[in-house]
Protein backbone atom coordinates (compact mmCIF):
# COMPACT_ATOMS: atom_id res chain seq x y z
CA UNK A 1 0.00 0.00 0.00
CA UNK A 2 2.71 2.46 1.06
CA UNK A 3 6.38 1.77 0.63
CA UNK A 4 9.29 4.06 1.48
CA UNK A 5 12.65 2.93 0.09
CA UNK A 6 15.74 4.79 1.28
CA UNK A 7 13.77 8.02 1.15
CA UNK A 8 15.51 11.28 1.95
CA UNK A 9 13.86 14.66 2.12
CA UNK A 10 15.76 17.92 2.35
CA UNK A 11 13.93 21.25 2.33
CA UNK A 12 15.58 24.21 0.65
CA UNK A 13 17.80 26.04 3.15
CA UNK A 14 16.82 23.53 5.81
CA UNK A 15 18.24 20.46 7.36
CA UNK A 16 17.36 16.92 6.36
CA UNK A 17 13.74 16.33 7.32
CA UNK A 18 13.87 12.64 6.50
CA UNK A 19 16.93 10.41 6.42
CA UNK A 20 17.06 7.11 4.64
CA UNK A 21 13.57 6.00 5.59
CA UNK A 22 12.51 2.53 4.52
CA UNK A 23 9.27 0.93 5.63
CA UNK A 24 6.11 -0.62 4.29
CA UNK A 25 2.51 -0.14 5.36
CA UNK A 26 0.26 -2.96 4.24
CA UNK A 27 -3.37 -2.96 3.19
CA UNK A 28 -5.69 -2.49 6.17
CA UNK A 29 -2.84 -1.84 8.60
CA UNK A 30 -2.93 0.75 11.44
CA UNK A 31 0.36 2.52 12.08
CA UNK A 32 1.26 5.19 14.61
CA UNK A 33 3.99 7.61 13.61
CA UNK A 34 5.52 8.99 16.77
CA UNK A 35 8.33 11.33 17.66
CA UNK A 36 8.91 14.81 18.99
CA UNK A 37 7.94 17.97 17.13
CA UNK A 38 10.16 18.35 14.09
CA UNK A 39 11.07 14.66 14.07
CA UNK A 40 9.69 14.28 10.55
CA UNK A 41 6.20 12.85 11.12
CA UNK A 42 4.43 15.45 9.00
CA UNK A 43 7.08 15.12 6.31
CA UNK A 44 6.35 11.39 6.05
CA UNK A 45 2.65 12.14 5.63
CA UNK A 46 3.30 14.90 3.08
CA UNK A 47 5.43 12.50 1.09
CA UNK A 48 2.55 10.03 1.10
CA UNK A 49 -0.10 12.47 -0.13
CA UNK A 50 2.36 13.95 -2.63
CA UNK A 51 2.49 17.40 -1.11
CA UNK A 52 6.24 16.87 -1.06
CA UNK A 53 8.47 14.54 -3.03
CA UNK A 54 11.58 12.71 -1.85
CA UNK A 55 14.91 14.34 -2.60
CA UNK A 56 16.26 10.87 -3.19
CA UNK A 57 14.98 7.36 -2.72
CA UNK A 58 11.44 6.32 -3.54
CA UNK A 59 7.95 6.66 -2.10
CA UNK A 60 5.37 4.33 -3.58
CA UNK A 61 1.69 4.80 -2.74
CA UNK A 62 -1.06 2.52 -4.09
CA UNK A 63 1.37 1.24 -6.68
CA UNK A 64 2.40 4.71 -7.85
CA UNK A 65 5.89 6.17 -7.44
CA UNK A 66 5.00 9.69 -6.31
CA UNK A 67 8.06 11.39 -7.79
CA UNK A 68 7.04 10.05 -11.21
CA UNK A 69 3.62 11.64 -10.97
CA UNK A 70 2.86 14.55 -13.20
CA UNK A 71 1.25 17.53 -11.46
CA UNK A 72 -2.15 16.82 -12.98
CA UNK A 73 -2.01 13.22 -11.76
CA UNK A 74 -1.60 14.18 -8.09
CA UNK A 75 -5.33 14.90 -7.53
CA UNK A 76 -6.18 11.39 -8.69
CA UNK A 77 -3.83 9.94 -6.05
CA UNK A 78 -5.26 12.20 -3.35
CA UNK A 79 -8.78 11.00 -4.07
CA UNK A 80 -7.60 7.53 -3.07
CA UNK A 81 -6.32 8.89 0.24
CA UNK A 82 -8.04 10.71 3.06
CA UNK A 83 -6.16 13.29 5.10
CA UNK A 84 -7.08 14.89 8.42
CA UNK A 85 -5.17 17.51 10.37
CA UNK A 86 -4.85 18.88 13.84
CA UNK A 87 -6.55 22.14 12.78
CA UNK A 88 -9.40 20.33 10.98
CA UNK A 89 -9.15 22.53 7.85
CA UNK A 90 -12.86 22.89 7.32
CA UNK A 91 -14.44 25.59 5.19
CA UNK A 92 -15.97 27.88 7.79
CA UNK A 93 -18.80 29.17 5.64
CA UNK A 94 -20.14 25.73 4.74
CA UNK A 95 -22.16 23.35 6.82
CA UNK A 96 -20.80 19.98 7.91
CA UNK A 97 -22.75 18.38 5.08
CA UNK A 98 -21.41 20.86 2.51
CA UNK A 99 -17.85 20.40 3.73
CA UNK A 100 -18.11 16.66 3.20
CA UNK A 101 -20.00 16.99 -0.09
CA UNK A 102 -17.28 19.31 -1.36
CA UNK A 103 -14.77 16.44 -1.40
CA UNK A 104 -17.10 14.53 -3.69
CA UNK A 105 -17.97 17.49 -5.88
CA UNK A 106 -14.34 18.15 -6.76
CA UNK A 107 -14.10 14.62 -8.12
CA UNK A 108 -16.97 15.31 -10.48
CA UNK A 109 -19.32 12.88 -8.72
CA UNK A 110 -22.88 12.86 -10.04
CA UNK A 111 -25.13 15.14 -8.02
CA UNK A 112 -27.66 12.44 -7.22
CA UNK A 113 -25.06 10.23 -5.59
CA UNK A 114 -23.58 12.91 -3.35
CA UNK A 115 -26.25 13.47 -0.68
CA UNK A 116 -26.78 9.80 0.30
CA UNK A 117 -23.05 9.19 0.45
CA UNK A 118 -22.49 12.27 2.61
CA UNK A 119 -25.23 11.29 5.02
CA UNK A 120 -23.82 7.79 5.24
CA UNK A 121 -20.35 8.96 6.30
CA UNK A 122 -21.76 11.61 8.63
CA UNK A 123 -23.76 8.84 10.28
CA UNK A 124 -20.62 6.73 10.41
CA UNK A 125 -18.80 9.44 12.39
CA UNK A 126 -21.86 10.04 14.57
CA UNK A 127 -22.78 13.46 13.24
CA UNK A 128 -25.87 12.81 11.13
CA UNK A 129 -27.90 15.04 13.44
CA UNK A 130 -25.51 17.96 12.96
CA UNK A 131 -25.27 17.88 9.18
CA UNK A 132 -26.59 21.44 8.89
CA UNK A 133 -24.29 22.88 11.56
CA UNK A 134 -21.44 25.22 10.62
CA UNK A 135 -17.97 24.42 11.97
CA UNK A 136 -18.19 27.29 14.49
CA UNK A 137 -21.28 25.66 15.95
CA UNK A 138 -19.44 22.39 16.57
CA UNK A 139 -17.02 21.34 19.31
CA UNK A 140 -13.42 20.53 18.41
CA UNK A 141 -14.12 16.81 18.53
CA UNK A 142 -17.14 17.23 16.28
CA UNK A 143 -15.18 19.34 13.81
CA UNK A 144 -12.54 16.64 13.65
CA UNK A 145 -15.27 14.08 12.97
CA UNK A 146 -16.50 16.22 10.06
CA UNK A 147 -12.93 16.31 8.77
CA UNK A 148 -12.73 12.52 9.11
CA UNK A 149 -16.07 12.16 7.31
CA UNK A 150 -14.71 14.32 4.50
CA UNK A 151 -11.61 12.14 4.33
CA UNK A 152 -13.75 9.01 4.22
CA UNK A 153 -16.36 10.03 1.70
CA UNK A 154 -14.26 8.99 -1.30
CA UNK A 155 -13.72 5.49 0.18
CA UNK A 156 -9.95 5.93 0.52
CA UNK A 157 -7.48 3.08 0.69
CA UNK A 158 -5.53 4.92 3.36
CA UNK A 159 -6.50 7.51 5.94
CA UNK A 160 -3.65 9.82 6.94
CA UNK A 161 -4.07 11.68 10.20
CA UNK A 162 -1.60 14.38 11.21
CA UNK A 163 -1.93 14.93 14.99
CA UNK A 164 -5.73 14.60 14.76
CA UNK A 165 -6.11 14.79 18.53
CA UNK A 166 -3.68 17.66 19.06
CA UNK A 167 -6.41 20.26 19.58
CA UNK A 168 -8.80 18.04 21.50
CA UNK A 169 -9.41 17.30 25.16
CA UNK A 170 -8.71 13.80 26.35
CA UNK A 171 -12.26 12.51 25.99
CA UNK A 172 -12.69 13.88 22.48
CA UNK A 173 -9.23 12.54 21.59
CA UNK A 174 -10.16 9.07 22.72
CA UNK A 175 -13.38 9.29 20.72
CA UNK A 176 -11.48 10.27 17.57
CA UNK A 177 -8.96 7.45 18.01
CA UNK A 178 -11.82 5.00 18.54
CA UNK A 179 -13.40 6.27 15.34
CA UNK A 180 -10.12 5.75 13.46
CA UNK A 181 -9.93 2.23 14.89
CA UNK A 182 -13.47 1.51 13.67
CA UNK A 183 -12.58 2.83 10.24
CA UNK A 184 -9.51 0.61 10.24
CA UNK A 185 -11.61 -2.35 11.29
CA UNK A 186 -13.64 -1.82 8.11
CA UNK A 187 -10.50 -2.33 6.06
CA UNK A 188 -9.06 1.15 5.56
CA UNK A 189 -5.37 1.48 6.38
CA UNK A 190 -4.67 4.28 8.87
CA UNK A 191 -1.40 6.15 9.37
CA UNK A 192 -1.66 8.47 12.36
CA UNK A 193 1.05 10.87 13.41
CA UNK A 194 0.92 11.73 17.09
CA UNK A 195 3.10 12.61 20.03
CA UNK A 196 0.41 11.55 22.48
CA UNK A 197 2.05 8.40 23.81
CA UNK A 198 -0.88 7.64 26.06
CA UNK A 199 -3.07 7.09 23.01
CA UNK A 200 -0.39 4.92 21.42
CA UNK A 201 -0.12 2.78 24.52
CA UNK A 202 -3.86 2.15 24.55
CA UNK A 203 -3.98 0.71 21.03
CA UNK A 204 -2.27 -2.50 19.98
CA UNK A 205 -0.95 -1.20 16.69
CA UNK A 206 2.36 -0.91 14.95
CA UNK A 207 4.52 2.04 15.95
CA UNK A 208 7.10 3.84 13.79
CA UNK A 209 9.21 6.25 15.79
CA UNK A 210 11.07 9.11 14.16
CA UNK A 211 13.94 11.08 15.61
CA UNK A 212 15.60 13.92 13.70
CA UNK A 213 14.22 12.57 10.44
CA UNK A 214 15.40 9.00 10.95
CA UNK A 215 13.25 6.01 11.78
CA UNK A 216 14.70 4.81 15.04
CA UNK A 217 12.09 2.24 15.88
CA UNK A 218 9.60 0.09 14.01
CA UNK A 219 7.60 -2.15 16.32
CA UNK A 220 6.98 -4.59 13.47
CA UNK A 221 10.74 -5.16 13.27
CA UNK A 222 12.01 -4.33 16.72
CA UNK A 223 9.27 -5.74 18.90
CA UNK A 224 11.43 -8.44 20.35
CA UNK A 225 14.19 -6.01 21.18
CA UNK A 226 11.65 -3.60 22.65
CA UNK A 227 10.23 -6.25 24.90
CA UNK A 228 13.60 -7.04 26.36
CA UNK A 229 13.82 -3.28 27.17
CA UNK A 230 16.21 -0.36 27.03
CA UNK A 231 16.73 -0.21 23.27
CA UNK A 232 14.40 2.76 22.48
CA UNK A 233 14.90 4.95 25.52
CA UNK A 234 11.34 4.08 26.60
CA UNK A 235 9.54 6.55 24.31
CA UNK A 236 6.91 4.07 23.28
CA UNK A 237 5.97 1.14 25.43
CA UNK B 1 -20.50 24.24 -14.93
CA UNK B 2 -23.27 24.87 -12.40
CA UNK B 3 -20.77 24.04 -9.66
CA UNK B 4 -18.41 26.67 -11.06
CA UNK B 5 -21.20 29.26 -11.04
CA UNK B 6 -22.23 28.29 -7.50
CA UNK B 7 -18.63 28.56 -6.26
CA UNK B 8 -18.25 31.92 -7.99
CA UNK B 9 -21.40 33.34 -6.42
CA UNK B 10 -20.33 31.90 -3.09
CA UNK B 11 -17.03 33.73 -3.42
CA UNK B 12 -18.90 37.04 -3.80
CA UNK B 13 -21.07 36.22 -0.79
CA UNK B 14 -18.12 35.05 1.27
CA UNK B 15 -16.12 38.23 0.91
CA UNK B 16 -18.60 40.93 -0.14
CA UNK B 17 -16.41 43.83 0.97
CA UNK B 18 -13.38 42.57 -0.91
CA UNK B 19 -15.51 41.88 -3.98
CA UNK B 20 -17.00 45.38 -3.93
CA UNK B 21 -13.53 46.82 -3.36
CA UNK B 22 -12.17 44.87 -6.34
CA UNK B 23 -14.99 46.00 -8.60
CA UNK B 24 -14.65 49.61 -7.45
CA UNK B 25 -10.91 49.55 -8.09
CA UNK B 26 -11.45 48.04 -11.53
CA UNK B 27 -14.19 50.61 -12.23
CA UNK B 28 -11.94 53.54 -11.33
CA UNK B 29 -8.94 52.14 -13.20
CA UNK B 30 -11.06 51.71 -16.33
CA UNK B 31 -12.77 55.07 -15.72
CA UNK B 32 -9.39 56.77 -16.05
CA UNK B 33 -8.64 54.77 -19.21
CA UNK B 34 -12.10 55.68 -20.52
CA UNK B 35 -11.61 59.37 -19.67
CA UNK B 36 -8.42 59.38 -21.60
CA UNK B 37 -10.21 57.63 -24.45
CA UNK B 38 -12.89 60.35 -24.39
CA UNK B 39 -10.27 63.11 -24.53
CA UNK B 40 -8.56 61.33 -27.44
CA UNK B 41 -11.89 60.82 -29.20
CA UNK B 42 -12.92 64.44 -28.86
CA UNK B 43 -9.50 65.64 -29.95
CA UNK B 44 -9.72 63.41 -33.00
CA UNK B 45 -13.20 64.72 -33.81
CA UNK B 46 -12.00 68.31 -33.47
CA UNK B 47 -9.02 67.59 -35.72
CA UNK B 48 -11.28 65.92 -38.25
CA UNK B 49 -13.44 69.07 -38.35
CA UNK B 50 -10.36 71.16 -39.07
CA UNK B 51 -9.07 68.65 -41.61
CA UNK B 52 -12.30 68.94 -43.55
CA UNK B 53 -11.33 72.48 -44.35
CA UNK B 54 -8.22 71.33 -46.19
CA UNK B 55 -8.83 72.47 -49.74
CA UNK B 56 -6.80 72.95 -52.90
CA UNK B 57 -7.86 75.89 -55.07
CA UNK B 58 -6.69 76.03 -58.68
CA UNK B 59 -7.09 79.49 -60.19
CA UNK B 60 -7.73 79.42 -63.91
CA UNK B 61 -6.20 81.62 -66.59
CA UNK B 62 -8.58 84.37 -67.41
CA UNK B 63 -10.63 83.58 -70.47
CA UNK B 64 -10.50 79.82 -70.08
CA UNK B 65 -13.68 78.53 -71.73
CA UNK B 66 -16.17 77.05 -69.28
CA UNK B 67 -16.44 73.89 -71.41
CA UNK B 68 -12.73 73.15 -70.94
CA UNK B 69 -12.90 73.69 -67.19
CA UNK B 70 -15.98 71.50 -66.98
CA UNK B 71 -14.27 68.74 -68.92
CA UNK B 72 -11.28 68.91 -66.54
CA UNK B 73 -13.64 68.42 -63.60
CA UNK B 74 -14.13 64.77 -64.58
CA UNK B 75 -10.37 64.15 -64.81
CA UNK B 76 -9.72 65.76 -61.43
CA UNK B 77 -12.61 63.94 -59.82
CA UNK B 78 -10.90 60.70 -60.92
CA UNK B 79 -7.80 61.47 -58.79
CA UNK B 80 -7.75 58.87 -55.98
CA UNK B 81 -7.25 61.61 -53.36
CA UNK B 82 -10.13 63.78 -54.49
CA UNK B 83 -13.50 63.75 -52.75
CA UNK B 84 -15.15 66.59 -54.69
CA UNK B 85 -14.37 69.31 -57.25
CA UNK B 86 -16.37 72.45 -57.65
CA UNK B 87 -16.11 74.95 -60.48
CA UNK B 88 -16.40 78.56 -59.30
CA UNK B 89 -16.88 80.99 -62.17
CA UNK B 90 -15.57 84.56 -62.11
CA UNK B 91 -19.06 85.86 -61.37
CA UNK B 92 -19.60 83.35 -58.60
CA UNK B 93 -16.28 84.37 -57.09
CA UNK B 94 -17.25 88.02 -57.09
CA UNK B 95 -20.67 87.27 -55.67
CA UNK B 96 -19.09 85.27 -52.88
CA UNK B 97 -16.56 87.99 -52.13
CA UNK B 98 -19.35 90.53 -51.85
CA UNK B 99 -21.20 88.32 -49.47
CA UNK B 100 -18.27 87.37 -47.31
CA UNK B 101 -16.32 90.63 -47.28
CA UNK B 102 -19.07 93.04 -46.33
CA UNK B 103 -16.64 95.74 -45.20
CA UNK B 104 -15.28 96.03 -48.77
CA UNK B 105 -18.72 96.30 -50.32
CA UNK B 106 -18.01 99.83 -51.55
CA UNK B 107 -14.88 98.70 -53.36
CA UNK B 108 -16.72 95.90 -55.13
CA UNK B 109 -19.46 98.25 -56.21
CA UNK B 110 -16.99 100.62 -57.93
CA UNK B 111 -15.41 97.87 -60.00
CA UNK B 112 -15.72 98.20 -63.73
CA UNK B 113 -14.37 94.76 -64.48
CA UNK B 114 -14.35 91.62 -62.30
CA UNK B 115 -10.75 91.12 -61.08
CA UNK B 116 -11.41 87.67 -59.62
CA UNK B 117 -10.44 84.60 -61.64
CA UNK B 118 -12.52 81.46 -62.05
CA UNK B 119 -11.29 78.54 -59.95
CA UNK B 120 -11.63 74.88 -59.19
CA UNK B 121 -12.11 74.07 -55.48
CA UNK B 122 -10.95 70.60 -54.65
CA UNK B 123 -11.69 68.79 -51.40
CA UNK B 124 -9.76 65.68 -50.48
CA UNK B 125 -10.84 62.38 -49.03
CA UNK B 126 -10.05 61.62 -45.35
CA UNK B 127 -6.58 60.11 -45.07
CA UNK B 128 -5.28 62.30 -47.93
CA UNK B 129 -5.51 65.61 -46.12
CA UNK B 130 -1.83 65.78 -45.20
CA UNK B 131 0.91 67.92 -46.67
CA UNK B 132 2.40 65.25 -48.96
CA UNK B 133 -0.86 64.27 -50.60
CA UNK B 134 -1.99 67.86 -50.97
CA UNK B 135 1.32 68.70 -52.66
CA UNK B 136 0.98 65.75 -55.02
CA UNK B 137 -2.51 66.86 -56.05
CA UNK B 138 -1.30 70.43 -56.50
CA UNK B 139 1.60 69.26 -58.71
CA UNK B 140 -0.74 67.26 -60.87
CA UNK B 141 -3.10 70.25 -61.22
CA UNK B 142 -0.20 72.37 -62.42
CA UNK B 143 -0.06 70.07 -65.42
CA UNK B 144 -3.31 71.55 -66.74
CA UNK B 145 -2.44 74.33 -69.15
CA UNK B 146 -5.33 76.53 -68.06
CA UNK B 147 -4.29 76.57 -64.41
CA UNK B 148 -2.51 79.76 -63.48
CA UNK B 149 -1.92 79.41 -59.79
CA UNK B 150 -2.56 76.98 -56.94
CA UNK B 151 -3.20 77.75 -53.29
CA UNK B 152 -3.57 75.30 -50.45
CA UNK B 153 -2.32 76.93 -47.26
CA UNK B 154 0.91 74.96 -47.15
CA UNK B 155 2.14 76.13 -43.77
CA UNK B 156 -1.24 75.66 -42.19
CA UNK B 157 -1.43 72.06 -43.42
CA UNK B 158 2.12 71.38 -42.22
CA UNK B 159 1.11 72.61 -38.75
CA UNK B 160 -2.00 70.47 -38.83
CA UNK B 161 0.16 67.48 -39.75
CA UNK B 162 2.47 68.14 -36.83
CA UNK B 163 -0.46 68.53 -34.46
CA UNK B 164 -1.87 65.25 -35.68
CA UNK B 165 1.47 63.44 -35.24
CA UNK B 166 2.01 64.84 -31.75
CA UNK B 167 -1.56 64.00 -30.81
CA UNK B 168 -1.16 60.42 -32.02
CA UNK B 169 2.21 59.91 -30.28
CA UNK B 170 1.11 61.45 -26.97
CA UNK B 171 -2.18 59.59 -27.19
CA UNK B 172 -0.48 56.28 -27.78
CA UNK B 173 2.06 56.80 -24.97
CA UNK B 174 -0.47 57.99 -22.38
CA UNK B 175 -3.00 55.40 -23.51
CA UNK B 176 -0.51 52.57 -23.08
CA UNK B 177 0.62 53.99 -19.71
CA UNK B 178 -2.98 54.21 -18.44
CA UNK B 179 -3.82 50.76 -19.77
CA UNK B 180 -0.70 49.30 -18.13
CA UNK B 181 -1.48 51.03 -14.85
CA UNK B 182 -5.00 49.62 -14.94
CA UNK B 183 -3.62 46.15 -15.71
CA UNK B 184 -1.34 46.37 -12.66
CA UNK B 185 -4.07 47.75 -10.39
CA UNK B 186 -6.60 45.17 -11.50
CA UNK B 187 -4.00 42.38 -11.27
CA UNK B 188 -3.14 43.38 -7.71
CA UNK B 189 -6.78 43.60 -6.70
CA UNK B 190 -7.56 40.17 -8.08
CA UNK B 191 -4.42 38.79 -6.44
CA UNK B 192 -5.69 40.01 -3.08
CA UNK B 193 -8.83 37.98 -3.66
CA UNK B 194 -6.81 34.88 -4.50
CA UNK B 195 -4.62 35.27 -1.42
CA UNK B 196 -7.72 35.81 0.69
CA UNK B 197 -8.85 32.37 -0.40
CA UNK B 198 -5.51 30.57 -0.20
CA UNK B 199 -6.74 28.43 2.70
CA UNK B 200 -9.71 27.32 0.66
CA UNK B 201 -7.44 26.55 -2.30
CA UNK B 202 -5.23 24.44 -0.03
CA UNK B 203 -8.27 22.48 1.17
CA UNK B 204 -9.51 21.99 -2.38
CA UNK B 205 -6.14 20.59 -3.40
CA UNK B 206 -6.07 18.36 -0.37
CA UNK B 207 -9.33 16.67 -1.24
CA UNK B 208 -8.15 16.01 -4.79
CA UNK B 209 -9.38 18.99 -6.79
CA UNK B 210 -7.57 19.43 -10.08
CA UNK B 211 -5.93 22.75 -10.90
CA UNK B 212 -8.57 23.27 -13.57
CA UNK B 213 -11.38 22.77 -11.07
CA UNK B 214 -9.78 25.24 -8.66
CA UNK B 215 -9.08 27.75 -11.40
CA UNK B 216 -12.53 27.87 -13.03
CA UNK B 217 -14.49 29.78 -10.34
CA UNK B 218 -11.62 32.28 -10.04
CA UNK B 219 -11.63 32.91 -13.79
CA UNK B 220 -15.38 33.41 -13.86
CA UNK B 221 -15.14 35.64 -10.79
CA UNK B 222 -12.37 37.71 -12.38
CA UNK B 223 -14.30 38.08 -15.63
CA UNK B 224 -17.47 39.08 -13.76
CA UNK B 225 -15.62 41.62 -11.64
CA UNK B 226 -14.02 43.01 -14.79
CA UNK B 227 -17.37 43.21 -16.57
CA UNK B 228 -19.15 44.90 -13.66
CA UNK B 229 -16.17 47.22 -13.14
CA UNK B 230 -16.09 48.00 -16.87
CA UNK B 231 -19.81 48.74 -16.98
CA UNK B 232 -19.52 50.98 -13.90
CA UNK B 233 -16.56 52.75 -15.53
CA UNK B 234 -18.69 53.40 -18.62
CA UNK B 235 -21.41 54.85 -16.40
CA UNK B 236 -18.87 57.19 -14.78
CA UNK B 237 -17.49 58.13 -18.18
CA UNK B 238 -20.97 58.93 -19.43
CA UNK B 239 -21.61 61.13 -16.39
CA UNK B 240 -18.30 62.92 -17.04
CA UNK B 241 -19.22 63.38 -20.71
CA UNK B 242 -22.66 64.81 -19.83
CA UNK B 243 -21.10 67.22 -17.35
CA UNK B 244 -18.62 68.52 -19.93
CA UNK B 245 -21.14 68.57 -22.77
CA UNK B 246 -23.68 70.57 -20.78
CA UNK B 247 -21.40 72.99 -19.00
CA UNK B 248 -18.20 73.45 -21.02
CA UNK B 249 -18.41 72.60 -24.70
CA UNK B 250 -20.06 70.28 -27.20
CA UNK B 251 -18.40 66.91 -27.08
CA UNK B 252 -18.91 63.39 -28.32
CA UNK B 253 -19.24 60.09 -26.45
CA UNK B 254 -18.13 56.59 -27.44
CA UNK B 255 -20.22 54.68 -29.91
CA UNK B 256 -22.00 51.62 -28.52
CA UNK B 257 -19.33 49.41 -30.06
CA UNK B 258 -16.52 51.43 -28.47
CA UNK B 259 -18.22 51.42 -25.06
CA UNK B 260 -18.77 47.68 -25.41
CA UNK B 261 -15.12 47.27 -26.26
CA UNK B 262 -14.05 48.98 -23.02
CA UNK B 263 -16.39 46.74 -20.99
CA UNK B 264 -14.97 43.77 -22.89
CA UNK B 265 -11.46 45.04 -22.13
CA UNK B 266 -12.36 45.07 -18.41
CA UNK B 267 -13.81 41.58 -18.66
CA UNK B 268 -10.73 40.25 -20.43
CA UNK B 269 -8.47 42.02 -17.98
CA UNK B 270 -10.30 40.53 -14.98
CA UNK B 271 -10.18 37.11 -16.58
CA UNK B 272 -6.48 37.30 -17.47
CA UNK B 273 -5.48 38.81 -14.12
CA UNK B 274 -7.30 35.97 -12.36
CA UNK B 275 -5.70 33.38 -14.61
CA UNK B 276 -2.27 34.80 -13.89
CA UNK B 277 -2.83 35.12 -10.12
CA UNK B 278 -4.23 31.63 -9.69
CA UNK B 279 -1.56 30.16 -11.94
CA UNK B 280 1.16 31.80 -9.87
CA UNK B 281 -0.50 30.80 -6.63
CA UNK B 282 -0.97 27.19 -7.70
CA UNK B 283 2.62 27.00 -8.92
CA UNK B 284 3.80 27.96 -5.46
CA UNK B 285 1.63 25.58 -3.44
Amino acid sequence: MIRFTNAFKAYPRGSLALKDASFHVGRGEFVFLTGHSGAGKSTVLKLIYAEEFPTSGEVRVAGVVTSELRRREVPRLRRRLGVVFQDFRLLEDRTAEENVAFALEVTGARRGTIAPKVMRVLAQVGLAAKAQAYPRELSGGEQQRVAIARALVNDPHVLLADEPTGNLDERAARGVVQLLRDINANGTAVVMATHNLELVRQAPYRVLELQDGAIVYDSAVDEVRSNVGGQRGGTVT
Amino acid sequence: MSLTIRETLLAFRRAPLLSVLSMTTIAFALFVVGLFGLVALNLRTALADIEERVEVVAYLIRGTPVEISTMALGDIQAFPEVASVQYVSEDDALERARRQLVEFQGVFQDLETNPLPASLEIRLKPGFRDEDHVRQVADRLRGFRFVEDIRYGREWIAKLDRLRDIGAAVGLAIGIAFALASVIIIGTTIRMGVLHRSREIAIMRLVGATDGFIRRPFLLEGALKGAVGGAAAMGLNYAAYLAVDRTLFDSVFFSRAEAGLIVLFGTALGFLASAQSVRRHLARV
